[in-house]
């Protein structure tokens, strides 16, 4: 009584021919998104031939790295219809931290950058306990970090910024390999790392399931917790990463860095695909996000236009975004 | 010798989706006072006819009229304006409002600028007494039972004077005794000369309270027939298009060793000295009414919800069991009661969804062996016939029938030696209904122990090699499959007779 099995495209290309595959599907997800990105570029190179100059290209990369770094994170919050507003606070006490301990302790440079960082992975570790362990929400628990951590960059520094002279510790922000910013390459391998993480281990699977359906996670016999710290974590990590990178490359440790950083990166993984109601995203489309806000900056600065149009411009082109990706979910349906 | 009262006629309705005819040619005629079944399988387009019904989809091509008059309806308002209400599966009430508070929804009284409570209170209140419904209309819609809250929506449609009450697969979540609850209360309607669209898989039910029945398959309009001059078999051949030769599959084989022993589990409230046997091979049904406490056992058991007292012995081992990882990984399966919100994960893959819980046979240091992946998909997918256009089909987009057995494959996958069942054939259609209990028969001959929670009667006497009544939290009564028929289990599962076992 069991009807055959009917498959259209059983052992399709995909299994066959895995990297050209693989890119194939990335720009066909992606599509509306890199055309936007695409015109813009197009757009900005006929009007300003600063634009698409190497030393113009180089320099919006290494602007947008922070931002990267972060939204990779934020990437895995929002799959598992979480968020995390504390990004910005937590990357400004990990790089005033590493700053402190060099201008101030004396400690020595490996030391102070490791410190530095685990301070925001512990951060993030609070966040992501404390939403496990009490159930409360991702807004509100991420919400009380950054007013937290954002005070506790003000005590730390009394409000004033820790200058740093140490060339070798500016050096990890301002440094090349070869021609390229090293920003540029923690990025590109927290780029990688990410998208690993997120598609080839179990770990990925399971945020993507309880991102999906929590319950149907649960009964699944997924640890639900551990998945919540781990994301928050990993996103402390992150952050604690990118406040001592780019405190080295001001020289300084400064409890303002960082404020508005998360909507920043909220914006990207929005603009890339991710969805809000959870299950769905990936950190390639992320990173196209990040782009799109970065490109954005860059040519409205290059067109000398005034700064504040930028953020006009920002919140239009989300607006446009995720219209445009509400509009072709319609037409699926 | 109707023709005079029909209230409502659907003539040759086309509708099309891109890439799915999903009505073809459906006719359907309602008369007035009648209780009037609309049957087919998932897909056969019962829910699209209902939804033009409703003015939530426009048909291509197609009449509808009304009291003989011919009508469009584009949108929810003129459908409302025409006398039509429809109580869809998911109920449509405000949890945190009260009885009163939901029924008045959108249409409060108002009297000098205020609402006018009272008023609006003793009108509900009639209403209910019309129906012979006992139900507090000023108590939060929350703390009804579903079937209660079924009932607020056919007051809902009462009082705005309906003349056509569509309810779609409403006793899909109710038991015995609350559908009987329900089929007393469409009397009312019939006797009030109101019209019922009733849509239900549950072939049983169709003859207990409906008149005549429209079946439809893939779209197409096949027949509709007198109900008392039918018959179960030729309902079910007009819906799957040819014989249903074995509907239950039941194999005949012996039974191993005592696989899982429950002793003495109690969960203050919840479950009371529960002890009973599964063997290998052996399908264990449990009957109860809805809050006899049989899915919370489950639970317990596969180590979602704490017990306070007694143990779970798997092959002579006792299990400390504290989250379902442990209950899983020691061979324990649950397939969940609620499979939209605790089994699947809808957006995910046919491939994501059965191969989820056995990551690790193809996952390896950060590196996916698809080809394993995709092998282990469609071992299950030919073993489970799940009917997919690929494995990469989002769940969500396939029918029911095939989203259960895509569940059923994700425990299946992980080989486990205990399989509990909770509601499994639940909004499931006919033909996946025999293809699960095949299923079933086929894990029982191989030594699989299964406990099958069921509300169905029909499948727990027919399935079951032993079934374990529950009331209130406790066993009331084991009976052996000679013993089984349906007066015997009600009268355990209401509580009727206590048990010598």
């Amino acid at each position: 009584m069991s009807t055959k099995v009917e498959k259209i495209c059983s052992n399709d290309l995909r299994y066959r021919n895995g990297v050209l595959n693989s890119v194939y599907i990335y720009f066909k997800e992606n599509l509306g998104i890199l055309i936007g990105l695409l015109s813009m570029c197009i757009i900005l190179s006929v009007l300003s031939p600063a634009f698409a100059t190497t030393e113009n290209i180089l320099n919006v990369l290494r602007q947008v790295s922070t931002n990267a770094n972060l939204a990779f994170g934020m990437t895995f919050a929002i799959i598992i219809t979480g968020i995390d507003l504390s990004v910005g606070s937590i990357l400004a006490v990990s790089g005033t931290v590493a700053a402190g301990l060099i201008a101030r302790n004396g400690l020595p440079l490996w030391m102070a950058v490791t410190v530095g960082i685990l301070v925001g992975t512990f951060l993030g570790f609070i966040n992501g306990f404390i939403v496990a362990r009490t159930g409360m929400p991702y807004f509100i628990a991420t919400l009380a970090m950054m007013q937290i951590a954002r005070g506790a960059a003000y005590i730390y520094t009394n409000g004033m910024p820790i200058r740093t002279d140490s060339p070798a510790f500016t050096a990890l922000g301002n440094g090349y390999l070869g021609p390229v910013p090293l920003p540029i390459i923690y990025s590109t391998v927290f780029l990688i790392g990410t998208s690993i993480l997120l598609n080839k281990t179990k770990f990925g699977r399971h945020v993507y399931a309880v991102g999906g359906n929590r319950d149907a996670a649960i009964f699944s016999g997924i640890n639900i917790k551990k998945i919540e710290i781990l994301v928050f974590t990993l996103i402390g990590f992150l952050c604690g990463v990118s406040g001592v990178v780019l405190c080295a490359r001001m020289s300084s440790g400064q409890p303002t860095v960082g404020v508005g950083f998360e909507l920043d990166a909220i914006a990207a993984v929005i603009l890339g695909g991710t969805s809000f109601a959870g299950g769905i995203g990936k950190i390639g489309g992320t990173m196209i996000g990040v782009l799109v806000i970065g490109v954005l900056n860059n040519g409205l600065n290059l067109l000398n236009i005034n700064s504040f149009w930028q953020l006009v411009a920002k919140g239009l082109v989300i607006l446009l975004a995720v219209y445009v990706d509400i509009l072709k979910k319609k037409k699926k349906k | 010798m109707y023709m005079d009262n029909v209230i409502l006629e659907m003539k040759d309705i086309h509708k099309s989706f891109p890439g799915v005819y999903a009505l073809n040619g459906v006719n359907l005629d309602l008369i007035q006072g009648e209780v009037h079944a609309l049957l087919g399988e998932n897909g056969a387009g019962k829910s699209t006819l209902i939804k033009v019904l409703a003015g939530i989809h426009s048909v291509d091509k197609g009449e509808v009229f009304i009291n003989g008059a011919k009508c469009r309806i584009d949108n929810v308002q003129d459908s409302q304006k025409h006398g039509i209400s429809v109580i869809h599966q998911e109920l449509c009430l405000v949890p945190n409002m009260t009885v009163t508070e939901n029924i008045f929804l959108g249409r409060e009284i108002y009297k000098a600028g205020f609402l006018d409570k009272r008023s609006m209170h003793i009108k509900a209140q009639n209403l209910f007494d019309s129906l012979q419904l006992n139900i507090k209309v000023d108590v939060k819609v929350s703390s009804l039972s579903v079937a209660q809250q079924q009932m607020v929506e056919i007051a809902k449609a009462l009082l705005v004077d309906s003349a056509i009450i569509v309810m779609d697969e409403p006793t899909s979540s109710l038991t015995e005794k609350e559908v009987e609850m329900l089929f007393k209360t469409i009397r009312e309607l019939k006797a009030k000369n109101i019209s019922v669209i009733y849509i239900s898989h549950k072939l049983e039910e169709l003859f207990q309270i409906t008149d005549r029945v429209t079946v439809l398959r893939d779209g197409k309009y096949i027949g509709t027939k007198i109900t008392k001059n039918t018959t179960k078999d030729e309902l079910i051949s007009m819906m799957v298009g040819r014989e249903l030769t074995e509907y239950y599959t039941k194999s005949k084989h012996d039974f191993g060793d005592v696989i899982l022993k429950v002793e003495n589990l109690s969960k203050a409230n919840v479950l009371d000295n529960i002890s009973f046997n599964l063997r290998k091979g052996e399908i264990l049904g449990i009957s109860g009414l809805v809050g006899a406490g049989r899915t919370e056992l489950a639970r317990a058991i596969f180590g979602i919800d704490r017990f306070d007292s007694g143990t779970v012995t798997l092959e002579g081992k006792v299990m400390k069991i504290k989250s379902p990882k442990e209950a899983m990984d020691s061979g324990i399966a649950l397939v969940p009661e609620n499979r939209k919100e605790q089994g699947m994960f809808s957006i995910k893959s046919v491939s994501y969804n059965i191969t989820l819980l056995v990551l690790d046979k193809f996952i390896k240091m950060a590196k996916v062996h698809n080809n394993l992946e995709e092998q282990i998909t469609d071992e299950y997918v030919q073993k489970l016939s799940i009917k997919t256009p690929s494995n990469e089909q989002p769940v969500g987009n396939l029918s029911g029938g095939n989203q259960q057995k895509t569940v059923i494959a994700k425990w299946l996958a992980t080989m486990p030696k205990v399989l509990i069942l909770d509601e499994p054939t639940r909004g499931v259609d006919v033909g996946a209904k025999a293809e699960i209990y095949s299923i079933m028969s086929m894990l029982a001959e191989q030594g699989v122990g299964i406990i099958m929670i069921s509300s169905e009667l029909p499948e727990i006497i027919n399935m079951s090699d032993r079934v374990l009544v529950m009331n209130k939290g406790r066993i009331t009564g084991i009976l052996e499959r000679e013993e089984l028929s349906q007066e015997r289990i009600m009268q355990y599962a209401t509580g009727g007779i206590k048990d010598e076992h």
